[in-house]
């Protein structure tokens, strides 16, 4: 112990009134000792060097030493610039180009469906797209214009609210992440270099520009990160009114992440693993009671469970009741749910009660969005027998008809409405083919039986008889419209049609698999309604549909969703973004323009920077390693050091979790993925090599003496910021547009940029 | 009384109980193994491989690395095994010349041998040796591990592996330090860690626990402040060796090993680079040695893709022309068709033409061609250039066609001049190489670039590949990637004696030698490149099947009678083992709660006990079992093996934290370990009851059959008379 190793290593030649010397010329002569800052009021702060060493068992970050903070105009002063800057190169050229670029075709659309008040469907929770909504509709847009493809001019409609309000919100990520490392390491420095590099990063700021829910969803992530640490820098003062009013911001912030798009459940997790952290730490606290304990407990569980939830019910309640309009994606969703759209064929619809021989119908799956479909295409060679396909298809089409006719061999059906346990044959109106199942492996769940649709002008053979069954029905109850689940089994193998939920390949146009499973389950792929029903020779009546409950609507708007996400895989031979790629800023993405004559915007991190960043993540690592084995260790350490080690430790630890949560899970991803699914997780990359670097500099005296040491570290700052701006200056074309010939001809502005080749610029 | 010992004395002990579970788990697993003489469900996949490793032929196997193939194929080799059987058939009889006995031993020992290397874990855990006892008897009448290790299948010799890597670790962290046998079990450890990931891919997880419990045995280390830092330094230099280096080194040597066994070319060359072939005897070794190196103008060369999907395929035209009109109605230049070929063929030889010069000869002394270079390519048996011009593509539109010019005099201009572009390149003045170059070849005056589509050709194309030129051409594309493989030089001038030429097979030749290192990194890169189709297998399953064990797999029906083998597991193992599991996790939480608040009920040493064997069991189930959720590939129920011994070996714990913790009396004790009695006679119960399956040696009745059907989920076979 007397002559452990990392002493020598960890402290060497360094004296309090050394480290106060370099501290108070940069403060410019303010006390040191004292730590009037509210935040930190009772933060203990260790007298001298060997007092830390002692406390080494059950430190969490609170005990640690903490660097005085600039305080007063000055912070005003650096925050206020971070502010301008980041605005200022937020707002630059924000109405350029005039067209729709890249992904504004679908945020634009979906704002104009909010204007509209026209229902439709997407993998997406309702918030930012609702913001955009409002945004336009404030600043005078009408939703008039189609967004139909990227490159269309905008000409006269307002699109600069829209924009405008994203910017606003991609603006306020280097503002909070300059108060988020302000309060992680308490070092003014270290916040600047990450507000830097964030202000200057080509791709956040060709993120923030246009119409896109990334630059809102980062910012709820930052304002939860935020909040959290705010919260904690309270943990000593708790049920203040502080300490309350930051719980409910995270609440509020959380909230937000989830609604504007799911990947913000990983901020969930981040903040959830901490909350747990910070409860074992009271739970272990024997100085306060249980009850004490309960009363922690329950303010988080109604602070960042209840109140987020209530939340996000409420924006979806909101998003439910503005749009009630018909739309183009109605067909994902089931039949009911259809009822409360207006302009829907099934709102106040008025069909034949009862499904008789003769009617013509649609029938809607119940396990899988889509109708029972069929098209003048056989199966190909290899995959079952060469008949017509059947499958599902989830939008409304001709091609989802069928008619309902009485089998020959049926002679126990009397009357002209069908009953449960009758033998009918489902026609296809459009190629006049009969439903029709056989002893062939379906495409692709080879377990069960193929289904096709066979014969010609309705006439097939027997192996077309399906026996239709009302669900929870006896033999002789009627086949209500709508509302009567269905099963339809086949006659002669006694297997159900069933839909699998497997996508066809390309030569079916990627729709539903529809097989006939003869395994019987009780599960909604095995059910179908009649949803569309019409019959000449019955009246129509008025269908009183059951109207769903909210959490009905609720829950099924959930379903769709999470299906539809998960059917965003990649296409066969599509060249697909990997994750790996995105780290080392592997590819970009093409926002505007392709030839020499466009004005081109390319969505690329600074390659410098981004570069900068990843080093510092290597570093990092290494650093923590070290100064978790020293505090673990116990090794004697001067205040400062101990500082360092503690902030890399402990603020930082919770960064890299959070880089490793935004980024690590889009390994297990099966869907579709884009180089800007890394800029959450990037973010954290920033500010932890914002604290990396300011460690890194300000332990330069580990290697130089002292005078040296504080002109190597300004050394270094200035460099820093010299590389920050002169990278920036280099590459700011990538976000502000380019124009005239590619990068990789001479006499392009990106000449000699165009590092890798997978660049296209 | 005691004089000094001579220096040679060696202690021997003898644990009975050892031996004996051994003698029994050797008795189970070896137990008439050379029945059914008939192929058993994977060995007809495994068992092509074996006959490969006897004939020593290269294949390429995607589902692992090679070290499980070769210990059965080691089983081949020492029963004398000649390699040839057709194994096409689960179910098929062996000819005479299969030993069937020593290709199933090796799996059948190992199977044997986990029953003591869990009682040594537990052992090892700090349990008593009634604890290990219960442990290995659960282990030796799991029927499911029984059948799996009966036959030439890999999962008992992944656990074996497993199981001796923790055992090892575990003697290693309670051995006193200093002791050279102590550095034994390390190096034991890390080397069967190694093997497990040998024998399968899944052996990572385990050994990625066993990183953790290493890490964790560091970080204590560290934290010991009565450890000189030098001590500190050296242990975890030699840990990182042994868990970190050795694995990676035996790895590779696995990789060696099967590297220089299989030298002969096989049905997998195919899937391999050009360059890689050349290296294997025979294939296209035989075809490509001592070709010339350098390409140079009037070269004769076939060129490959890169690419392996759909299949590899030589540029390729011949006399056709491009069908006026297609079905689709749109038109095309009515030019000779280009295709992508996946047979060789006389009509895949190109000639490098330089531009500015009429002849198709070599000239002396050779020009070579050099990246960036411009070439006109020359079809060899049809004197056409290659050509491609702003007409659409007959399958993808959006691409651009590619033809050999005919000229119809339509006021469609030649278009033939291609850029080269070594990939590969060190340095920009490099000369384009036979199989070791990968070149673009970019058209010049669309500057688009040659590659295939991944479309087939209708039938007017005889179904072969279509190749197009593409102008947005992103990054590194493999379709787009050409390579020379085979290659003279041309010294006909006329174009009879050229056809001839092009028709005799090449014999000059040069070796390329390719290092190891880019031989095993190109193997592995492909095996875990291929995309197995996702097919639904009959008995395959999903993950949550496992775990109450709803399904199972017919590994064999004897031919004429209803005798049959399925993997079924001893029912009252799994629903123990389930049980164990929820009150090891409830005991953990109350107890993790309790000591928080500083509540000790137990000691800190059983409390360190439970956490260990928790760490060790718990998350072995853990590791080998939840990551199969994520995964999309095709799952049996063999898959959950490994999971399940480490979660059979928590009972024992369960058992003995409620006996000695839990139970305060003595008369709850012994009415406790009555119970433990009754439980272990119901485990023997139900192993026998289920043996028929497990052993195939019954006839049974259908009646017989159904009793035994205690599932309903259970797909047990019955034959029709």
């Amino acid at each position: 112990m007397e002559e452990n190793a990392c002493e020598a290593a960890l402290a060497p030649h360094y004296q309090q009134d050394q480290y106060g010397f370099g501290v108070r010329k940069r403060k410019g002569g303010k006390a040191v000792t004292t730590d009037s800052n509210d935040t930190f009021g009772s933060a203990q702060q260790p007298s001298n060097g060997t007092s830390t060493s002692t406390s080494t068992h059950g430190l969490n970050q609170k005990a640690c030493w903490q660097p005085p903070r600039a305080e007063g105009y000055q912070s005003v002063c650096t925050l206020l610039l971070v502010t301008v800057l980041s605005f200022a190169t937020r707002f630059y050229k924000l109405m350029e180009p005039d067209h729709v670029c890249w992904d504004e075709t679908h945020f634009g659309k979906m704002a104009n469906w909010y204007i509209n008040r026209t229902f439709f469907l997407d993998v997406h929770p309702p918030l930012g797209k609702m913001l955009i909504g409002l945004s336009g509709y404030l600043t005078g847009y009408n939703g008039s214009f189609p967004f139909t493809k990227p490159g269309d001019k905008f000409e006269e409609h307002h699109y600069g609210g829209m924009r405008g309000m994203c910017a606003a919100f991609g603006a306020g990520l280097p503002v909070l992440a300059y108060l988020t490392v302000v309060e992680v390491s308490g070092s003014t420095s270290a916040a600047l270099i990450t507000a830097a590099l964030l202000i200057f990063d080509t791709g956040y700021i060709t993120l923030s520009q246009y119409i896109l829910l990334d630059p809102i969803l980062m910012f709820f992530i930052m304002a939860a990160v935020f909040c959290t640490i705010k919260f904690y820098s309270y943990t000593h003062r708790p049920f203040t009114t502080p300490w309350c009013v930051w719980l409910v911001l995270m609440g509020v912030s959380l909230a937000g992440c989830v609604s504007v798009k799911f990947l913000g459940v990983f901020v969930v997790l981040l903040v959830g693993l901490n909350t747990a952290a910070e409860l074992w730490e009271l739970l272990g606290d024997n100085t306060l009671s249980l009850t004490e304990v309960y009363k922690h407990v329950l303010a988080r569980v109604c602070g960042l469970i209840l109140l987020p939830l209530f939340l996000y019910l409420t924006i979806f309640t909101v998003h439910l009741n503005i749009l009630n309009k018909s739309g183009p994606s109605d067909g994902f969703f089931s039949s009911s749910f259809q009822s409360r759209l207006l302009g829907n064929s099934l709102h106040n619809a008025s069909m034949p009660e009862y499904l008789a021989y003769g009617s013509t119908v649609t029938l809607k799956n119940h396990g899988v969005q889509g109708y029972l479909h069929s098209h003048s295409h056989s199966y190909p060679e290899g995959v079952g027998a060469l008949q017509q396909q059947v499958t599902t298809y989830p939008h409304k089409d001709v091609n989802n008809l069928w008619l309902v006719k009485r089998a020959e061999d049926d002679p126990d059906a009397l009357s002209d409405l069908i009953r449960h346990g009758d033998v009918i044959q489902l026609e296809h109106i459009e190629t006049t083919r009969n439903l029709h199942s056989h002893v062939m492996e379906a495409p692709l769940t080879r377990k069960h039986q193929q289904v096709t649709g066979y014969g010609a002008n309705g006439i097939g053979d027997d192996n077309d008889f399906w026996v239709v069954e009302v669900y929870g029905g006896q033999k002789g109850d009627l086949v209500k419209t709508i509302r009567s689940k269905i099963r339809f089994v086949h006659k002669n193998t006694g297997c159900v049609l069933f839909s699998s939920g497997e996508q066809l390949p390309k030569w079916a146009w990627e729709q539903g698999e529809v097989t006939c499973n003869p395994h019987d389950k009780d599960t909604p792929s095995f059910h179908w309604n009649i949803e569309d029903h019409s019959n000449p020779k019955l009246p129509n009546i008025s269908l009183e549909v059951l109207k769903p409950s909210f959490l009905e609507i609720l829950v099924e708007s959930h379903i769709v969703m999470f299906k539809t996400n998960n059917g965003m895989k990649p296409k066969e031979d599509e060249v697909t973004s990997q994750p790996w790629q995105w780290p080392i800023n592997y590819q970009g993405i093409g926002f505007s323009g392709t030839n020499e004559t466009d004005y081109r915007v390319y969505f690329l991190g600074n390659p410098v920077l981004w570069g900068l960043n990843l080093a510092c993540l290597g570093v990092y690592l290494l650093m923590v390693v070290f100064a978790a084995a020293g505090l673990h260790r116990g090794c004697i350490m001067d205040a400062k050091r101990h500082g360092h080690a503690c902030v890399l430790t402990g603020g930082g630890g919770m960064l890299f979790l959070g880089w490793l949560l935004h980024y690590l899970p889009f390994y297990a991803m099966g869907r579709i993925l884009y180089y800007h699914h890394y800029y959450p997780a990037m973010l954290f990359n920033i500010m932890l090599t914002g604290i990396t670097l300011d460690c890194l500099l300000q332990n330069v005296d580990l290697l130089v003496k002292p005078p040296y040491a504080d002109w190597a570290l300004r050394g270094g700052q200035g460099l820093l910021a010299v590389v920050i701006l002169y990278s920036f200056y280099l590459f700011h074309p990538l976000s502000y547009g380019m124009q005239g010939p590619r990068a990789h001809e001479e006499g392009s502005p990106m000449y000699n940029l165009n590092w890798m080749e997978s660049w296209e610029f | 009384m005691a004089g000094p010992k001579p220096p040679w004395t060696v202690k021997f002990e003898i644990n009975v109980f050892l031996l004996v579970v051994t003698f029994f788990g050797l008795l189970t697993r070896l137990y008439r193994i050379q029945f059914p003489r008939a192929v058993v469900f994977d060995e007809v996949y495994y068992g092509q491989f074996v006959s490969l490793y006897m004939k020593q032929v290269f294949f390429v196997d995607e589902s692992g690395p090679p070290f499980g193939h070769m210990i059965l194929a080691l089983g081949g080799f020492l029963g004398g095994f000649d390699g040839n059987f057709v194994w096409n058939r689960i179910g098929a009889e062996y000819s005479s010349n299969v030993p069937v006995w020593s290709l199933r031993v090796i799996p059948a020992l190992s199977g044997a041998l986990c029953v003591p290397l869990g009682y040594l874990l537990i052992q090892e855990l700090g349990f008593s040796y009634i604890t290990a006892l219960i442990a290995a008897l659960l282990l030796l009448l799991e029927n499911s591990l029984i059948v799996q290790s009966r036959f030439m299948l890999l999962e008992s010799i992944l656990i074996f592996f497993m199981l001796l890597a923790i055992v090892s670790y575990l003697r290693f962290c309670k051995a006193p330090r200093g002791s050279t046998v102590r550095w034994l079990w390390l190096v034991l450890s890390g080397t069967s860690s190694a093997c497990a990931i040998g024998v399968k891919y899944m052996g990572l997880f385990t050994y990625l626990l066993l990183l953790g419990l290493a890490v964790h045995h560091v970080w204590d280390l560290i934290g010991d402040k009565t450890l000189h830092l030098a001590v500190v330094v050296k242990q975890t230099v030699t840990q990182v060796m042994a868990l970190l280096v050795l694995p990676v080194v035996l790895y590779l040597a696995f990789f060696y090993a099967h590297l220089n066994i299989l030298h002969n070319s096989g049905p997998h060359d195919q899937m391999m680079s050009s360059a890689f072939q050349a290296s294997l005897e025979g294939g296209l070794s035989r075809i490509t040695k001592g070709q010339p190196l350098e390409v140079a103008y009037g070269s004769q060369v076939t060129l490959r893709t890169i690419s392996n999907k759909p299949a590899p395929c030589w540029l390729h035209s011949h006399k056709e022309n491009y069908p006026v009109r297609y079905e689709n109605g749109h038109g095309s230049s009515h030019q000779q068709q280009v295709t992508c070929y996946p047979f060789k063929d006389v009509n895949n030889w190109w000639i490098i033409k330089d531009p500015a010069r009429t002849s198709l000869v070599i000239s002396s002394p050779p020009r070579p061609v050099r990246h960036g270079d411009i070439v006109q390519l020359v079809h060899g048996i049809t004197a056409r250039f290659l050509n491609t011009h702003d007409v659409a593509a007959p399958m993808s539109p959006h691409h651009q066609e590619v033809s050999c010019y005919v000229d119809f005099n339509v006021s469609m201009p030649m278009q033939n001049l291609w850029k080269v572009e070594i990939v590969n390149r060190d340095s920009d003045g490099e000369t384009w190489k036979t199989i070791l170059s990968e070149v673009r070849l970019v058209h010049v005056n669309t500057s688009s670039v040659l590659k295939l589509s991944g479309f087939l050709l209708p039938d007017w194309g005889f179904r072969q590949m279509e190749v197009v030129t593409d102008k947005v051409y992103k990054g590194y594309q493999q379709t787009a990637v050409w390579n020379v493989e085979e290659h003279r030089y041309g010294r006909s001038e006329e174009q009879k004696e050229r056809e001839l030429e092009l028709n005799t097979p090449t014999e000059i030749d040069i070796t390329s030698n390719l290092s190891f290192i880019s031989r095993f990194l190109e193997l592995q890169w492909r095996m875990l490149s291929i995309k197995v189709e996702e097919s639904e297998h009959k008995y395959s399953s999903s993950p949550a099947e496992w775990i109450t064990m709803d399904t199972n797999i017919a590994y064999w029906l004897h031919p004429s009678t209803n005798a049959q083998i399925h993997l079924i597991g001893n029912f009252v193992t799994w629903t123990l083992a389930n049980i164990a599991l929820v009150i090891y996790s409830l005991l953990f939480l109350v107890h993790l709660l309790r000591r928080r608040r500083k509540i000790q009920d137990i000691s800190e040493e059983s409390w360190r006990q439970i956490v260990e064997s928790g760490a060790v069991c718990v998350g072995g189930w853990a590791v080998n079992y939840l990551p199969f959720f994520t995964m999309g590939k095709t799952l049996f129920l063999y898959h959950y093996l490994p999971a399940l011994t480490f979660q059979i070996l928590l009972i024992p714990i369960v058992l003995d934290h409620i006996h000695s913790h839990i139970l305060r009396s003595h008369s709850q004790r012994r009415a406790f370990r009555a119970v433990i009695l009754a439980v272990l006679c119901a485990v023997f119960v139900a192993y026998y009851s289920m043996s028929p399956f497990t052993y195939g040696h019954v006839e049974m009745t259908p009646d017989q059959l159904a009793k035994l059907r205690w599932k309903d989920s259970w797909d047990i076979l019955l034959r029709k008379r």
